[in-house]
Parts: structure tokens; C-alpha cells; sequence
């Protein structure tokens, strides 16, 4: 992607053209939005403000046109052939609550291991760690190496007797990319059933969902350009189809009787109430503006401004970057620079008005396995330019004027 | 060293060069804390006698503001009786909770001054806050 297209496409962010001297690096924790997404969810409420489903009237058909039309636009995202196999959700934490609650309940017995890997998010670890509690099943670890790769050597032993492997596409912290294909196949091979966190992987790279080889993945609509509250659970027909709903009341029923009732048909089965509409259709309208830029040029762009990240920080005096080699990388940096606390380089760093994440990034074990407390985050999305990385080195020097003399 | 209103001399001083930090051999009390947001902890340590602090002393990991504030109060509590430490926390506390810049910092405060620029940084009060509220922990199990 050339730079003209660069800047033509941060013109369609909002918060871009309001505050022209921000440099926003935090896209690990939620993205901006481009303006087509905001439109789909204030013409939601402008024009046809209506509930999905129930309403005999036009302008309920055309919410509910949208709504399914936006489940549509996501599905062609992630590349799932069969839409009814995608299922809304209020985020990657609910979608991964849901399989815990339904199939995990129905499938995880006592002395089961679950496989997980050390560089998981707390959304997909507290979720089994719980699961786990409830079935006294047994948590099994795949360990990460220091820069965010994972050690594979012993995976067949660990996924011995393992029913369920759930691991991250796209590690928050090191950006490093799971070999994901050979984690799936390796665990389908010895009989476990895997669930795969893409809310750092759908937002970057390119998606085949289907050739994969997971049974569910979990993702965020606000880490993709999208609304906050708003995710989507995929899983294989049979698998939706065997599994339980997960929360009950309207929509989510055929029929209704005092004592009892009849489930929806997929994906409904999963949706009981009135959803979030707007941020589905935002979510939807997300997707629309990802597959227009196209993932693979998405891929490209966040490759050239890593590559010109690692040079251009690399460079700085005392600048170490945790993460895994180049073709392995995607989205967020993580790093330490000259001794200083993360947090009093976020602090510096926001003074330039620059937006970077200084802390555990919500993994807590992780840290503790690498020894740090927390570390310093950039990370990148497809409006992000060469100029924001200048912007993050210069400010990084002065932030270290602070400290010399004290640390160095 | 450049300074300014936030990363004030007094506190790169503090962090540079910690006071009291270490272990006690026989505490009278140990409190660990922990800033779930950022990961920082701070365990804190008094020697007590007659009421009063003989010793303190603080170990930790963390940013400046969470260290300096360590070290600061572990160098100003000694000496003090448990009342007296217990009401110094509540005025820092306070303190650094109120953004009011017309109202001057109470002068029993001391040195601690040098952090009220914190006070322009709501994240990173409960940095500043961190081994005091550890601290007062430490003092619960004293009453």
C-alpha cells in the first residue's frame, strides 16, 4: 500500500481528523473507527429504529435485513461459508464464556486435561480456569518461549487424553502469530476439540476459518474497526447444533408453553434478547470496510510498518524489543527501553500526545513467566503511518532525558 | 537529571537512591499490596515498640512515583507513633486525592510535597498511593 492510500484512508477516521496531532498506538486494546461504521449505527437509530425479528411492519423488516446482512458481511470476513454458524456476541470474552458454559459443561469431565498456552489473555484462560474448577478437570500448559513463540517439542505429550485446546492466534503482548494449522491439526489428531481467540488475528491477517482446522473461534468487533460490545462466536454446524443454549428468554425459543419449551434454530439458539442492533451493524460495517481494503493488503501495510518500526526503534540506545522474528510478527510491540517503568514511559509518551499500553495486557501469568512486571505496547493498525513511528522514536528520547542521570 | 512538575528532583532522588529499602529481620508487621491495573507490588515492614515505629522498611517493584512514594514514607514514618502514622497516611491520602491546586499542601506533609503533581495524573495516583494503602493494611492488623 503506498503512502497516498495511507493517508486517504485515515481521512475515513473521525478521531483522526479531530485530534490531527495524535499518534493513537494502543489498537491491541481497541481500534478506531472508520466512519461508515459509526453511520451504520446512527442510521440505525435514525431510520429504522425497530426490533429485530417480531415486527410485521417495513421498517422491522429492514432491521432485521440489516442485522442479517451485517452477520452476512462478517461471516465473508472470516470466510465461514454457512452464516447461520455465526453467532453475535457482546465480545471475545462472552464468545469464549459461551463454549465454556455449554459445550465445556457438557464435554469436560473430572481428571480432563484442557491444553492452554502460557501467552493467553485472561479472557480465554480465566473462563477454563473456572471450567476446570467446576469439573475438576486439569489445566495443561504450552509453554512460550521469550519472545512469544511457542514451544512445540512437547505438544504431543501434553495434548495425551486432552479434550479441549484453547489457544490465541495473535498473542496481545508479543504480537508473535501461533502456528495455527499445525496446533489444530496435532490436537484433532489426538482427539481434543480446539477453540481458537482471534480477537488480536482477525483484525490483521487474512482469515480462513474453515481451513483453519478449529472447531470455535472467539472474536471482538471493537478490536476490527467496529463497536465495542459487540463479537461473534464461530463453531461447525454440528457441534452449534449439539451444545445447549447458553442464555435463555426471548428469540432464543420456537415455542413456549408454563413448564416448558422448544429452542430456536441456529444461530438464534445462542441470541436470547434484544441484541445490541446498532453495534451489530457496525460490526457488520466493519468487515464491509476491511474486506474492501482487502486483509491481504491490511497484512501488507502492518508488515512494512513493522519492519520500519524494528529498524527506526531498534536503533535507539537501549530500545529491546520482545517479539518474535519478522515473518512471526503481527500488530502490537512490545518493549523495554533504557530501565525505564512502563508506566512512566506511558506517562511521557502521552505528554507527546502518543497512545501506547504500559502494563500486563491483561496476562498476568505471562509476565510472571518472562520476569517482568509489565512491559511498554505499541501497537498498529491499517491507519497507523511510517510518521507515528518517527513521532513514538523522538518522544522516546526525550522521555529518557527525564531519567538520565537517575537510571543511566 | 531534567525535572519537572510531575518527575520532581525530590522523587528521581528517591527513586535513584531508595530509603530504607530491605528486609526487617523480625518484623512486627508485613504487608504485602498489589496495583491489579499495572501489576506493581510493594510489600511494606515495621519493627513497633510501645506503639511508636522503630523501623520501616520496603521492598518492591515498580514506576518512580510508586517507588519514590515507598521510600518517602518508610523514611518519614520512623519515629512516629502508630496514631501519628495512621493520620499522616489519611492527610496524603486526601491529599492526593483532591485536584484543587488553590489549596496549599498541608505542611505535615513535608517532603511529600513533591508529589502533588501527581495529582494532575489520575492514573497514576494509585501509584502514589500503593504503599500507603499498604501501609495502612499493615496498621488494620495492629488495632
Amino acid at each position: 500500500m503506498s503512502v497516498k492510500v495511507e493517508l486517504s484512508r485515515r481521512s475515513d477516521f473521525p478521531l483522526l481528523e479531530n485530534q490531527p496531532e495524535l499518534v493513537y498506538l494502543d489498537s491491541a486494546a481497541t481500534s478506531l473507527k472508520p466512519r461508515s461504521v459509526l453511520e451504520a449505527e446512527r442510521s440505525y437509530y435514525e431510520e429504522c429504529c425497530a426490533n429485530i425479528h417480531r415486527g410485521l411492519y417495513r421498517m422491522s423488516e429492514e432491521a432485521t435485513r440489516r442485522y442479517e446482512e451485517a452477520r452476512h458481511s462478517v461471516a465473508r470476513l472470516i470466510g465461514a461459508s454457512d452464516p447461520d454458524c455465526c453467532i453475535w456476541t457482546s465480545g471475545t470474552t462472552d464468545a469464549i464464556n459461551l463454549v465454556a458454559y455449554t459445550w465445556g459443561e457438557q464435554n469436560i469431565l473430572p481428571g480432563d486435561p484442557i491444553v492452554l498456552t502460557g501467552l493467553e489473555h485472561h479472557s480465554n484462560l480465566v473462563p477454563w480456569q473456572n471450567l476446570a474448577t467446576r469439573q475438576q478437570a486439569r489445566l495443561r500448559w504450552i509453554e512460550p518461549r521469550p519472545d512469544g513463540t511457542l514451544e512445540l517439542d512437547n505438544l504431543d505429550e501434553l495434548l495425551e487424553g486432552a479434550r479441549l485446546v484453547a489457544f490465541t492466534w495473535v498473542s496481545n503482548v508479543f504480537g508473535s502469530i501461533s502456528p495455527v494449522q499445525e496446533i489444530c491439526r496435532r490436537a484433532r489428531a489426538a482427539g481434543a476439540t480446539v477453540l481458537l481467540d482471534a480477537a488480536q488475528g482477525v483484525p490483521h491477517l487474512p482469515c480462513a476459518v474453515e481451513e483453519m482446522g478449529c472447531d470455535f473461534m472467539a472474536f471482538s468487533g471493537h478490536k476490527m474497526l467496529g463497536p465495542t460490545g459487540t463479537g461473534m462466536l464461530w463453531s461447525r454446524r454440528e457441534l452449534l447444533e449439539a451444545m445447549p443454549p447458553f442464555r435463555f428468554g426471548g428469540d432464543m425459543i420456537r415455542e413456549v408453553w408454563r413448564d416448558r419449551c422448544t429452542f430456536n434454530e441456529l444461530p438464534f439458539k445462542f441470541e436470547a434478547g434484544t441484541p445490541n442492533i446498532a453495534g451489530v451493524l457496525g460490526m457488520g460495517a466493519a468487515a464491509d470496510y476491511l474486506l474492501d481494503v482487502g486483509m491481504a493488503n491490511v497484512r501488507a501495510h502492518e508488515l512494512d510498518l513493522l519492519t520500519y518500526a524494528r529498524e527506526c526503534l531498534g536503533s535507539l540506545e537501549g530500545f529491546e524489543l520482545l517479539g518474535p522474528p519478522l515473518d512471526q510478527h503481527s500488530g502490537a510491540l512490545s518493549f523495554v527501553y533504557r530501565g525505564i517503568h512502563p508506566h512512566d514511559l506511558a506517562t511521557l509518551l502521552d505528554r507527546e500526545n502518543i497512545c501506547i499500553r504500559a502494563g500486563h495486557h491483561c496476562c498476568q501469568p505471562l509476565m510472571r513467566r518472562i520476569g517482568m512486571s509489565g512491559t511498554a505496547r505499541a501497537s498498529l493498525s491499517l491507519y497507523n503511518i511510517r510518521a507515528d513511528i518517527d513521532r513514538l522514536a523522538v518522544a522516546l528520547e526525550k522521555a529518557s532525558q527525564v531519567f538520565k542521570g537517575v537510571l543511566f | 537529571m531534567i525535572s519537572d512538575d510531575l518527575y520532581r528532583e525530590i522523587i528521581l532522588e528517591h527513586y535513584a537512591h531508595p530509603r530504607c529499602k530491605g528486609k526487617l529481620e523480625a518484623p512486627t508487621f508485613r504487608q504485602d499490596g498489589v496495583n491489579p491495573t499495572c501489576g506493581d507490588a510493594v510489600t511494606v515492614e515495621l519493627d513497633v515498640k510501645d506503639n511508636r515505629v522503630v523501623r520501616a522498611a520496603f521492598e518492591g517493584v515498580g514506576c518512580s512515583i510508586s517507588l519514590a512514594s515507598a521510600s518517602m514514607l518508610t523514611s518519614l514514618i520512623e519515629g512516629k507513633t502508630l496514631d501519628e502514622v495512621r493520620e499522616l497516611a489519611a492527610t496524603f491520602k486526601k491529599r492526593m486525592l483532591n485536584r484543587n491546586d488553590a489549596e496549599p499542601c498541608p505542611e505535615q506533609l513535608g517532603e511529600l510535597e513533591a508529589l502533588d503533581g501527581v495529582r494532575q495524573y489520575p492514573v497514576r495516583v494509585k501509584c502514589a498511593l500503593l504503599a500507603w494503602n499498604t501501609l495502612l493494611g499493615a496498621l488494620e492488623e495492629a488495632l
